[in-house]
């Protein structure tokens, strides 16, 4: 079975980036690519009764814009770079569902733009990629 | 069923009629004049009782919210205790398929549902049953909370499995669903209708009520108490403060600025907190005195001194509070539970066990303690409700009283927000979803918010009681019929889980060694 590759993208100009490097690799060693995208959510919020009743629209909503606004023109990108690519997206913790995801797609390597955060930055508003190498099950790759 | 129902009105109707008002009250606001006779009239309907001797007497509607309770825990083997690591798991997410993610958690669910209950039951309302049934109260407390986790669970996976979905994706349900769609599958359609109907006008006023002016009052009487008691700038003006707090709660519930109502749910979890903080602090600084206190509160149970009717007055006040903080057996849980995305309605209702255990054997016992340890009941001097805990904390910091009013207003806020959401439910499900009945319940919501700061503790408490504990007629009358239904659901689940069927989601399967 071909080789995958995993990349995930934020609609950012480094994510795109990243998922140019991940699609150079992937065309020259034949591998498969799953381009994924993570709604930031968590299960552990407090929400009004009012939040909880349209969740589920809600949800819907935003899988189909990000299906429409992110994944789309990113797979639109690379085919014309002669690349096919399968897009994902899910809700949750971004570094979380990448390394689930790389489990569940079988993926041998992560690849990942970067915000390229102060360290205070990075200390109030969390650093994907850095969270991301911690937990990884694969080798992460991280494209400046 | 149904003959002991018509029984049971047959017993309200004879109740109204025989009702005499000469109860000589002290009037000094002309709204609390207007309001009062109404209030005591229904009071005196719902609280029917049983006079029992002289000076103490049994309300039939906490017998038959205890016997409901105790029948459920027995009918479900005891399934607050079996499932209670379980329910630990599910709201953790151990079980959560990570494909709905984005969906209601369970934790949200469970969370959303607290924001209603944790609030004033668990500061003001134990006092109550502190001051008037002694220390013995906290122990009938603590045992109704016990019991009522069983029924809590029924109802909400009731309210998840017979909700309504709609074309658009939102979601309905609580009883007023469960009792016309679960009834009408057992050929009982018109009963279930009656019921839902008769839940929701309870509902209703149950939402005005102990949702609503008990939140409003009790919030004025701390905030008048920190600012200096009778001296205070706002001694007299219930009012006043009343349309402030209305027009916050208009803000947010009639022109949807949503982000009001997120900051009080953001606050609310963090006030709780500081509020457990402080009572463990007072019990662990008083650790001397907690064996003793645990000693008052188990003579108390079954023998206390100086309480009017003895063991069973103790056990009325306790019962009674716990009922009216935990909300089990009442059926408003349910409308905020059924919103969460599952596949098994009973894991909602395991879920949903967690709720009376946080709300009445975790929250009000401390609330009783920190009262117990500090002696505050007996030297309280007449107080009762949020003056009495505020007096209780501040024997320990003088600065609580500030915390804790701050505590009591934003509970107070978050519980009307949750509560006018099941008013407008049980509203719009009585006169048809359409924008203006929304907004004319709204409105209405928003004035008793003014005339709950502006009236009396007394007929206050009485008329939020009745109307929230007229909400268990229908609903537990519907729970016996539907009792089977759940354990059929209870027993499925339960023999995939020990089968290994239903299984923990292990993230990143087959990519982490660990």
């Amino acid at each position: 079975m071909a080789d995958t590759l995993l990349v995930g993208i934020d609609g950012s100009d480094g994510g795109a980036r990243a998922a140019n490097f991940a699609a150079q690799r992937a065309h020259d060693s034949q591998a498969r690519l799953v381009v994924a995208y993570v709604i930031e959510w968590s299960p552990y919020t407090f929400n009004t009764p009012q939040e909880n009743e349209v969740r589920h629209k809600r949800r819907e909503e935003e899988i189909e814009r990000a299906e429409k606004e992110v994944i789309a023109p990113a797979l639109a990108a690379l085919k014309t770079h002669g690349v096919e690519a399968k897009g994902v997206v899910r809700h949750g913790h971004a570094a979380e569902v990448l390394s689930s995801l790389a489990g569940e797609e079988k993926a041998s390597q992560i690849f990942i733009g970067r915000r390229g955060l102060s360290k205070l930055q990075a200390l109030l508003f969390g650093s994907t990629a850095g969270s991301l190498v911690q937990i990884s099950p694969v080798p992460v790759t991280v494209i400046p | 069923m149904k003959t002991s129902f018509l029984a049971f009105c047959a017993t309200l109707f004879w109740a109204t009629a025989s009702l005499a008002q000469d109860a000589p009250m002290n009037l000094d606001e002309r709204i609390n004049q207007t309001i009062s006779p109404v209030t005591n009239a229904i009071a005196g309907v719902i609280f029917y009782s049983i006079p029992l001797s002289d000076d103490v007497s049994l309300p039939i509607i906490v017998v038959w919210l205890v016997v409901a309770a105790l029948f459920a825990t027995v009918y479900f083997n005891f399934i607050s205790v079996r499932a209670f690591n379980h329910a630990i798991a599910l709201v953790r997410g151990d079980y959560a398929d990570p494909k709905d993610a984005g969906e209601v958690s369970h934790f949200q669910a469970l969370a959303t549902a607290l924001s209603g209950t944790v609030g004033l039951g668990n500061i003001a309302g134990v006092a109550i049953a502190v001051s008037i049934g002694g220390p013995g109260a906290t122990f009938w407390m603590i045992l109704a909370g016990f019991l009522g986790m069983s029924l809590k669970f029924a109802e909400c996976t009731l309210g998840v499995k017979y909700r309504n979905e709609y074309p658009d994706g939102t979601v309905s349900g609580g009883p007023m669903y469960y009792l016309s769609k679960g009834l009408g599958e057992k050929g009982m359609g018109g009963l279930g209708k009656v019921l839902a109907v008769f839940f929701a006008i309870c509902c209703i006023a149950g939402s005005l009520g102990g949702g609503n002016m008990f939140q409003a009052n009790q919030s004025f009487q701390q905030f008048v108490n920190v600012t200096g008691g009778e001296a205070s700038f706002m001694a007299d003006k219930g009012w006043l403060f009343g349309l402030i707090i209305a027009a916050l709660v208009g803000v947010v519930i009639i022109g949807g600025i949503q982000s009001i109502a997120k900051v009080t749910e953001k606050v609310v979890p963090f006030m709780a907190v500081i509020y457990c903080t402080a009572a463990v602090i007072i019990i662990v600084m008083n650790i001397d005195k907690v064996p003793a206190a645990f000693g008052a509160i188990i003579t108390g149970a079954f023998n206390p001194e100086g309480v009017a009717g003895g063991a069973i007055g103790a056990l009325i006040q306790g019962f009674r509070r716990a009922a009216f903080s935990n909300e089990a057996g009442i059926g408003s849980a349910s409308i905020a539970h059924s919103a969460v995305r599952t596949k098994e309605p009973v894991t909602e209702g395991l879920v949903a066990l967690h709720e009376p255990f946080i709300d009445t054997v975790v929250i009000c016992t401390m609330t009783a303690l920190v009262i117990v340890i500090t002696g505050t009941y007996t030297a309280g001097g007449g107080m009762s409700g949020v003056e009495l805990t505020s007096l209780a904390f501040e024997s320990a910091f003088s600065w609580f009283p500030y915390v804790l009013a701050l505590a009591v207003i934003l509970f107070a806020f978050s519980t009307m927000l949750s509560w006018s959401y099941y008013g407008v439910k049980c509203w719009t499900y009585l006169f048809g979803e359409s924008r203006s009945m929304d907004l004319l319940f709204k409105v209405i919501f928003c004035i008793f918010v003014v005339i709950g700061a502006s009236m009396n503790l007394g007929p206050v408490i009485d008329f939020s009681d009745s109307a929230i504990f007229a909400m268990s007629i229908a609903n537990i009358i519907g729970l016996y019929i539907l009792f089977p239904v759940v354990k059929e659901e209870l027993s499925s689940y339960w023999s995939r889980l020990k089968s290994g069927e239903i299984r923990k989601y292990v993230p990143g399967e087959a990519g982490t060694g660990t």
